[in-house]
C-alpha cells in the first residue's frame, strides 16, 4: 500500500493506494503555524482504519522548505565564492555575507590558479571571530536563548566551473569543516553549468538545512512511534522523489514540489499518449503544464523561487491568477463597447465567493447564476446572495446576470488560452544547437486539454470552444495532488564529462572525479553512466527503475599536436509513475 | 542583472557540422564558448534573449551570390542554417525584437565572394551580406557600414560591396603580405561606382590593444561620423587574439570588448577565431557584455598579461603613419577616383581566385559599366579549372531603367559557350539562371 501526502497552501490531502485502487482519501486544512503537526494529523487520520503493516512506502510533498524561504525563516549562511575572470557578479538577492577568494578553474576543468591558503586563513579568522562575537553578545543579551541555534551557522562554497573540477570546493569545505554546522558544496547539487544559479542553489540548501533536518527527524520518529516502518520519500519539483535521508542533505530539492504533485496526479488520472496542455484550476490560481511524448516538459535550467534562480530540476509550470475565488470587477476600457474588455477577472483573490459568505463577486458566483454548480448543499439563500452580487455588476454594463455570467466564463477560458499560447511560443523557440534539430523543428502542438480542479467541470465547455480541442476531465480529482505524490518514484539526473586529453572523468552529482585512459570512448561513457545510475537507483528504491540516456555527444578535440575526445552524456531515471490507477 | 541594451543572441554552434574532423572549423569550435556563456549565466540576464536560426531560402542566397551550378548543389543545409542565423540576427533589430544583436553562428562567411564554386577560407556563403541584403529586400534602402574586425582580410565582403556606395566596407586585418588571403591593401578602394567606400587597414604582425584602438579612434570613428550610416555591422572575427593559432596578432578579450563598446554596432556576426579554448570563451563573453551595455571589466583570459602583450613602439609609430595616410585617402576619395578611373566607360578587373578549402582555381573578369544615373550594370565572366564557364550579370539596387533593360538584354543574348548564365536583378529582387 502506497501512502501519498500533499501539503498545499491551504489544504493537505492524503491518499492510500492499494493494488492500483484508491482505498482512502482525506483532506484537512493546513495550520501554517504548525506544519509538522498538520502532516502528522493527516497521516494519523489516513491510516486510522488501515492495516499499517501493509504500507510499503510513504511519499510526502511538503512546503517546509518553500515556506522557510518565502517567510525568511532560514538559518544564517556564510558564502565563500570563487568567481574567477568573467562577469563581476553581485548577489543582491542573497541575504548573506559574500566572501570572494582567489583561484580559478577554467571551462575544461584545468586548474589555472590555485587556492591561496594565507587568504583562506585570514578569512577563517574573520568569519569565526564574527561567530564568536555573535555568540558572546547573544549570551549576554539573552541568556535564556538556546545557544545551539546561534552556533548553527552554515556555509555554502561555490567555485566557478566546479562541475568540471570540484577540487577547490572540496578543499575549502574541508578547510572550514569544523567551523560550521553544515557545509554545502555547489557541485553536489547539479551537474549543470550556471555559476550564479549554483550559488543561489547552494545558499538555499544551507539556509533551509536546519529547519528541514528538524522536520525530517521529527517525522521519522513520529512514524516509528505509530509503527509505520515503511521508507519515507520526499517529493521534488521534478515530479520524482528522494529518500528522506537524501532530502536531509539536499533539502533545496524539496522546494516547490506542489505543482509537480499536481502534474503527477494528472498523469495518473489520464491516458498520456497525446501531447497535451494540463490545467489545474484551483481557488486562486490556474497551474499550466505541458505533456510531450508522454513525459513532462521541464524547466530549461531550474526552478525560480522568489528572487532566487536555482538549478533545481523542475517540471515546467506556470501559475496565473485565475481561479474560482478570483474576484470580478468592472473597469473602464478604451473600447467601452467591448463588454468583455470591461470585465476584470482576478488576478487577486479578495475572499471566498458570495456564495460562501464572501463580500466580492467571484468566478464561482458567476457559475452559480448559470445553475452550473452541483454543490448539492447550497441553500436558496446562498444562491440568491451570489445572484444579487452578479446582477449589480451586470447592470453596470446593462446586461442580464445570465449574459454577464456567460461573458465572464468565456473570458476566463480565453485568458487561459492566451496564456497557453504565449507559453507555447516560448517553449517552441527554445535554443537548439545542431543542424539536425533546426531542420527537424520539433514543435509542441497540444492535441488535448486535460483539466482538474473545482471550477474545471464548468469551464470545460468554454475551454473547448476557445482551444478547439477535446477537453478531458477525470472522475476523481479532489486529491489529485496526493495521488501524484503517492505514485511518484525516485528520480536523478547525472551528467558525465570525459576529457581524454586531460584523462579525467567527472560526474559531479555523484562526486566522481577520476582518471581515465586516453582511449576512453563514448560507448564506455554510456555504459559507465548507466551503471552508476542503476547503482544509484538501487539505493533509492526496491522497485526496478528504468534508466535512459537523454543527451550525448563526443567532440574531437585538437589542441596543437595532441588530440582527444570531449565526451558529454546526460542520463536520468525515466520520469514516471510507479503504477497506474484503475479507472472506474 | 539587467542589460542596458536589449540584446538578441543567435547562438548556433552547429555541434553536428565540421569541414573535416581535425579542421579548425569543427564541431568543437564553439563548445567552450557555450560552456563559458552557460557558466556565466548569460541566459538569465534580463534583456538578453537567445534565438534560433531560421534556415535561409535560395532567394536569400541568390541576392548575394552566383552559386555554381545552383544554390541547392553548392550550399549544404548547414550553410543555409548559418546564413539563416545571420538573417535572424539582422531581423531581430529591424523588427524591433531587440535593440542589438549578435549572431554567434558557424560556418563563417567573409571570404565568400560573389561567385561561389566552393569553399574558400572556410566560407561558402557570405553570412553577413546574405543577412544584410535580406533586410534591404524587406525594409528598403539602407546606408550601412560593415566593419570587418577579423584578422584576415574580408575579401568576400569586399568583392560583394566593391561597387556599392551605400555600403561602406572597412576591414582591418593582418597585412596581406604576411597572411591569407594575401589581399586587402590600401590601394584597393572600390569600383567606379563606389570608389573610396572600400577601406583596407593592413596592420603589422604583433599589433596589440593600443594599435587596434588607435585605428578605431583615428580612422574608423571619424569616417563613420562623416558617412552617417543607418546601421553599423561588426563582421566580428576573433582571430586577432594573441592566442590564435593561425595568425600573429596580440589583441585581447578586453580589447574586443572596448572596441565593441566604442564602435557600438547594431549587429555583430561572428567570423573567424580559432583559439577555441583560450580566446573565444572570453572574447565572446566580452562582446556580449559590451553590446548589452554591461560591465565587462572582469572578463579577462586566465593568462592575460598586459606587460607581455605591450605593443612595440615601432609598431605604434607605423600605425600612426598608416592611419594618417588612410584618413587622407578617405578625404581625397573623389580626386583619387578621378585618377584611378578617369573617363572610362567600362572598367575591367581581372582576378584569379583560389578556393583553398576545396582546391579550385577561378579565373574571372569583372566588368563595371560607368553610368551617370546609377552605380551601373556590371557582370562577371568566370571560369573554373573544374570546367565551369559562367556569366553573372548584376543589375544594382539603384539601377536606372536603361541599365535594367541592358541587363536583361545581356542575359537574353548570353549563353553560347557558357555552362551557366545568371541574372541578379537587385532592383526588382528577381533572380534568373539558365
Ligand atoms: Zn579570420
Ligand atoms: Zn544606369
Amino acid at each position: 500500500m502506497l501512502i501519498g501526502i500533499d501539503m498545499g497552501g491551504t489544504h493537505i490531502d492524503g491518499v492510500a493506494i492499494k493494488d492500483n485502487k484508491i482505498v482512502k482519501t482525506i483532506k484537512h486544512p493546513v495550520d501554517r503555524k504548525d506544519l509538522y503537526q498538520t502532516i502528522l494529523n493527516a497521516i494519523y487520520d489516513l491510516i486510522s482504519d488501515l492495516d499499517k503493516t501493509q504500507i510499503s512506502r510513504v511519499n510526502l510533498s511538503t512546503t517546509i522548505s518553500t515556506n522557510a524561504i518565502v517567510e525568511n525563516k532560514t538559518t544564517a549562511v556564510d558564502l565563500i565564492l570563487q568567481k574567477g575572470p568573467g562577469i563581476n557578479f553581485e548577489f543582491p538577492e542573497i541575504a548573506a555575507e559574500v566572501n570572494y577568494i582567489d583561484g580559478y578553474v577554467d571551462h575544461r576543468g584545468k586548474m589555472v590558479k590555485d587556492l591561496d591558503y594565507q587568504q583562506l586563513a585570514a578569512l577563517k579568522k574573520e568569519l569565526t571571530q564574527h561567530q564568536d562575537l555573535k555568540q558572546e553578545s547573544n549570551l549576554a543579551e539573552n541568556l535564556k536563548h538556546d545557544l545551539n541555534t546561534s552556533q548553527e551557522k552554515n556555509l555554502a562554497v561555490v567555485t566557478k566551473f566546479s562541475t568540471r573540477n570540484p577540487e577547490h570546493e572540496k578543499a575549502i569545505a574541508e578547510y572550514f569543516a569544523n567551523d560550521y554546522y553544515q557545509i554545502t558544496q555547489g557541485h553536489t547539487l547539479s551537474g549543470r553549468l550556471n555559476f550564479p544559479r549554483r550559488v543561489n542553489t547552494a545558499y538555499l540548501n544551507s539556509a533551509v538545512y536546519n529547519i528541514f533536518q528538524e522536520f525530517a527527524n521529527n517525522i521519522a520518529a513520529a512514524l516509528r512511534e505509530v509503527e509505520i516502518d515503511a521508507p519515507i520519500y520526499i517529493l521534488k519539483a521534478d515530479g520524482g522523489t528522494m529518500p528522506l535521508a537524501d532530502a536531509i542533505t539536499r533539502p533545496v530539492e524539496t522546494i516547490l514540489s506542489g505543482p509537480a504533485a499536481s502534474f503527477m496526479g494528472m498523469s495518473a488520472l489520464f491516458d498520456n499518449q497525446m501531447d497535451s496542455v494540463l490545467l489545474d484550476i484551483g481557488g486562486t490560481t490556474t497551474d499550466i503544464f505541458f505533456l510531450v511524448d508522454g513525459v513532462p516538459v521541464f524547466e530549461p535550467t531550474g526552478i525560480t523561487i522568489g528572487k532566487h534562480k536555482t538549478l533545481v530540476r523542475a517540471i515546467y509550470s506556470v501559475s496565473i491568477g485565475l481561479g474560482g475565488d478570483s474576484c470580478l470587477s468592472i473597469v473602464n476600457s478604451s473600447a467601452n463597447d467591448d463588454l468583455a474588455a470591461r470585465i476584470k477577472i482576478g488576478p487577486e483573490r479578495k475572499g471566498p465567493p458570495l456564495l460562501f459568505g464572501g463580500e466580492t463577486p467571484t468566478l464561482t458566483d458567476a457559475m452559480s447564476v448559470l445553475h452550473k454548480l452541483d454543490f448539492g448543499h447550497l441553500s436558496a439563500e446562498q444562491v440568491m446572495l451570489a445572484r444579487q452580487g452578479i446582477t449589480e455588476l451586470a447592470e453596470q454594463l446593462s446586461l442580464s446576470p445570465e449574459d454577464f455570467a456567460e461573458i465572464v466564463l468565456t473570458k476566463a477560458a480565453q485568458t487561459v488560452k492566451n496564456q497557453v499560447d504565449s507559453l507555447l511560443l516560448r517553449l517552441n523557440s527554445q535554443p537548439v544547437y545542431t543542424v539536425r534539430e533546426i531542420l527537424a523543428d520539433r514543435q509542441i502542438k497540444p492535441a488535448e486539454v486535460k483539466v482538474i480542479g473545482g471550477p474545471a467541470k464548468i469551464l470545460a465547455e468554454y475551454l473547448e470552444q476557445e482551444f478547439k480541442l477535446n477537453v478531458l476531465l477525470p472522475d476523481q480529482f479532489q486529491v489529485a495532488n496526493a495521488i501524484g505524490a503517492a505514485l511518484a518514484q525516485p528520480t536523478i539526473e547525472l551528467n558525465l564529462l570525459a576529457d581524454t586529453q586531460r584523462k579525467i572523468l567527472i560526474i559531479p552529482e555523484l562526486n566522481i572525479y577520476e582518471k581515465i585512459g586516453s582511449r576512453y570512448s563514448l560507448d564506455e561513457g554510456r555504459k559507465y553512466i548507466l551503471r552508476c545510475l542503476k547503482q544509484a537507483a538501487k539505493e533509492l528504491s526496491d522497485s526496478k527503475l528504468a534508466t535512459e540516456i537523454i543527451e550525448e555527444s563526443s567532440f574531437n578535440m585538437v589542441d596543437g599536436y595532441s588530440s582527444g575526445k570531449n565526451i558529454r552524456i546526460k542520463a536520468q531515471i525515466k520520469p514516471g509513475l510507479s503504477c497506474a490507477i484503475e479507472h472506474e | 542583472m539587467q542589460a542596458k541594451n536589449k540584446l538578441g543572441l543567435v547562438f548556433f554552434p552547429a555541434f553536428d557540422w565540421a569541414i573535416s574532423p581535425r579542421h579548425p572549423e569543427r564541431e568543437e569550435r564553439l563548445l567552450y564558448t557555450q560552456d563559458q556563456l552557460f557558466e556565466e549565466g548569460i541566459q538569465d540576464i534580463a534583456g538578453v534573449e537567445f534565438y534560433n536560426p531560421v534556415p535561409a531560402t535560395e532567394k536569400d542566397v541568390e541576392r548575394v551570390h552566383f552559386a555554381v551550378p545552383d544554390v541547392k548543389t553548392r550550399f549544404s543545409k548547414s550553410h543555409m542554417v548559418s546564413m539563416g542565423g545571420a538573417i535572424e540576427a539582422f531581423d531581430l533589430v529591424f523588427s524591433g525584437r531587440a535593440e542589438k544583436s549578435f549572431a554567434l553562428v558557424r560556418p563563417p562567411g567573409h571570404h565568400a565572394q560573389r561567385v561561389v564554386y566552393g569553399d574558400r577560407g572556410f566560407c561558402v556563403g557570405n553570412i553577413e551580406a546574405v543577412g544584410l541584403e535580406a533586410m534591404r529586400a524587406k525594409y528598403g534602402d539602407l546606408r550601412v557600414a560593415v566593419i570587418d574586425t577579423d584578422c584576415h582580410h574580408g575579401d568576400g565582403t569586399e568583392d560583394i560591396y566593391w561597387n556599392d556606395p551605400d555600403t561602406l566596407f572597412i576591414s582591418f586585418h593582418q597585412d596581406g603580405r604576411t597572411l591569407y588571403p594575401g589581399t586587402g591593401f590600401l590601394e584597393d578602394a572600390g569600383g567606379p561606382g563606389a570608389y573610396g567606400y572600400n577601406i583596407n587597414i593592413p596592420l603589422p604582425p604583433k599589433t596589440g590593444e593600443q594599435g587596434y584602438l588607435y585605428v578605431l579612434e583615428h580612422i574608423i570613428m571619424p569616417i563613420l561620423a562623416e558617412y552617417k550610416p543607418d546601421l553599423i555591422v561588426n563582421s566580428a572575427g576573433q582571430d586577432n587574439h594573441y592566442s590564435d593559432p593561425i595568425t600573429n596578432m596580440n589583441f585581447t578579450a578586453q580589447g574586443y570588448a572596448i572596441l565593441n563598446e566604442k564602435l557600438n554596432p547594431d549587429v555583430a556576426v561572428l567570423e573567424g577565431g580559432y583559439s577555441i579554448e583560450s580566446a573565444l570563451p572570453y572574447v565572446n563573453t566580452g562582446i556580449i557584455l559590451a553590446m548589452a551595455g554591461l560591465d565587462y571589466s572582469g572578463v579577462k583570459e586566465p593568462d592575460y598579461d598586459p606587460v607581455r602583450l605591450r605593443q612595440d613602439p615601432r609598431i605604434t609609430e607605423y600605425i600612426k603613419e598608416l592611419s594618417d595616410v588612410i584618413y587622407e585617402r578617405w578625404q581625397k576619395r573623389e580626386i583619387l577616383a578621378e585618377k584611378e578611373y578617369g573617363k572610362q566607360k567600362l572598367v575591367q578587373r581581372k582576378r584569379n581566385v583560389f578556393y583553398d578549402t576545396d582546391g579550385i582555381m577561378e579565373n574571372q573578369t569583372q566588368n563595371f559599366k560607368v553610368c551617370p544615373d546609377c552605380s551601373g550594370l556590371n557582370y562577371i565572366d568566370s571560369r573554373s579549372d573544374w570546367g565551369s564557364k559562367i556569366k553573372g550579370i548584376t543589375i544594382p539596387r539603384d539601377a536606372c531603367t536603361s541599365c535594367q533593360n541592358e541587363g536583361y538584354e545581356l542575359y537574353e543574348k548570353s549563353g553560347s559557350g557558357l555552362t551557366n548564365v545568371y541574372l541578379q536583378d537587385r532592383a526588382n529582387d528577381r533572380y534568373l539562371a539558365k
